[in-house]
């Protein structure tokens, strides 16, 4: 996974962190998975109680914005075995 | 006392400026958070060591930063070692968790209040606006939070509960949100009476609680608000800062969203003291440490004009407790200054004679070691300041 620079700030992390994923390899399990591993950034990315993604942050899967896709849907073999990253990204903004 | 500590919250970030008690010379540290706001960074008065920080980005939400020892070094409460866990070893991290409370067993929390449009729209957390470390306890510190309402941990920051009778008065439905939010930015701890506590929100107004946070009262009478439909509303005003002395807590003195007032009476009930000021428009408001008559404001032209009066920056002190103020402006800019000083960014150390520090939205930090009399910029080039707070350090 790779992390937008705030967040390798908080987890004290590089850009990039390797997690190992219970169960199916789907976004939600791969956030929970982040969470377990650095628990300092929970809040950060989804919100706590609802788990909702904060508006602001964006996923990229191996190339496509999977941002509004279904969070248990499974996500490319590619991110499963580690070929290609799954990114979180803070949105762009201007000025 | 041995030294005196700034801590400065920014719009990137926060910094720590140190000196010993002549005040002239200063070490600067930061920015620590590089990149994220810092609404507000204070220290406990019990414990100097002990530093709450919040920090937060409209990106990655709310971080609660802890400090025990003096700001060197820094951590998220519950997030790193054995108290992160929990009994089935599952790590807890919620110190950054700020969530309102909905039981029926605590308070009557509402679900909505009033949106801009007037519609009811539903409490939404968005930052840690305030932070106030309690006067007995390291481990216990309130925040203010948006959309308003009030939490505390007494775990040093690793969970925090929200006082929901606050939130869950009977006017909450119509508290609606200033142009900065819905924020609850001021609370207030009466050193002599630990049930008492005040707190100030944009733009309902003040509450005053007596049992240590669990009921609360709206205590606004005497504010004029022409902005909102009825003026002297028991709510709806804009209270942008409220500050007292420690020995004297039943008197409070108030910047508003124009006019300056006071209450001798707990808050119970208020006059203004405005007087000679050019402008009665302002956001911070200071007491004097050893003179409790003695009160500081920052003019500001207008709500619509959110800079000094003909550009020149003035802190403007009154030795009477208000109504008689003159201004202060020796080594302050007299020309072209357009910043603003917010309602969190002025304090008062507790040397003597009594230093007065403010912050700027144009990034200066300026100090007084003579009580306002003469000033001189610390540092001119920070992030805009949200915030500062000293500690005067044994």
């Amino acid at each position: 996974m790779l992390l937008p620079l705030h967040l390798q700030t908080l987890a004290g992390t590089g850009r990039e962190v390797r997690l190992t994923v219970d169960g199916a390899v789907t976004r939600g399990n791969v956030l929970d998975a982040l969470e377990a591993s650095y628990p300092m950034l929970r809040g950060t990315v989804r919100e706590h109680g609802t788990l909702k993604r904060r508006p602001r942050v964006r996923f990229y899967a191996a190339g496509v914005d999977i941002t509004h896709d279904d969070a248990e849907a499974r996500l490319p073999a590619a991110i499963a075995t580690g070929e290609e990253p799954f990114r979180i990204v803070g949105a762009i903004s201007g000025g | 006392m041995t030294a005196v500590r700034i801590l400065v919250g920014t719009r990137k970030g926060a910094f720590v400026l140190t000196s010993d008690l002549d005040r002239k010379q200063w070490d600067v540290d930061g920015p620590l958070f590089a990149g994220w706001e810092v609404y507000h960074i204070k220290g406990s008065a019990v414990d100097p060591d002990r530093i709450y920080a919040s920090q937060s980005s409209s990106w990655f939400g709310q971080i609660i930063q802890r400090s025990d020892d003096g700001g060197k070094s820094w951590f998220q409460p519950g997030s790193s070692g054995e108290e992160s866990k929990t009994v089935d070893g599952m790590p807890q991290g919620e110190s950054n968790k700020f969530v309102y409370d909905t039981s029926e067993a605590t308070g009557r929390p509402l679900s909505t209040h009033q949106w801009y449009d007037g519609t009811q729209h539903p409490w939404e957390f968005a930052r840690v606006w305030h932070l106030e470390p309690a006067l007995d306890d390291p481990d216990t510190c309130y925040a203010g939070v948006e959309d308003a309402a009030l939490f505390r941990t007494t775990d040093g920051g690793v969970t925090w509960q929200e006082l929901a009778g606050l939130r869950g008065h009977e006017t909450a439905s119509e508290w609606a949100p200033g142009a900065g939010g819905m924020c609850l930015h001021t609370i207030v701890l009466d050193p002599n009476n630990p049930k008492r506590l005040f707190c100030a929100i944009s733009a309902s107004g003040t509450f005053r609680s007596d049992d240590g946070g669990d009921t609360w009262k709206p205590v606004n009478q005497g504010l004029h608000s022409d902005y909102i439909p009825d003026p002297t509303a028991e709510v709806g005003h804009c209270v942008h800062r409220i500050a007292i002395h420690p020995s004297n807590p039943n008197t409070l003195f108030m910047q508003k969203h124009w006019d300056v007032m006071r209450s001798d009476d707990g808050g119970d009930s208020w006059r203004e003291i405005s007087g000679n000021l050019p402008s009665d428009f302002g956001f911070p408001i200071a007491v004097h440490s050893h003179e409790p008559e003695t009160i500081y404001v920052v003019p500001i032209e207008s709500d619509s004009l959110h800079y000094p009066p003909e550009g020149k920056l003035r802190v403007y002190r009154s030795r009477s407790g208000g109504e008689d103020w003159e201004a202060l402006t020796d080594g302050l800019p007299q020309e072209h200054c357009y910043v603003n000083v917010l309602r969190d960014a002025m304090a008062v150390d507790t040397a003597d004679p009594c230093g007065v520090y403010f912050g700027t939205t144009g990034g200066q930090v300026y100090a007084s070691s003579d009580s306002g009399d003469h000033w001189n910029p610390i540092v001119r080039d920070l992030p805009a300041v949200l915030s500062v707070e000293v500690q005067t350090i044994p």
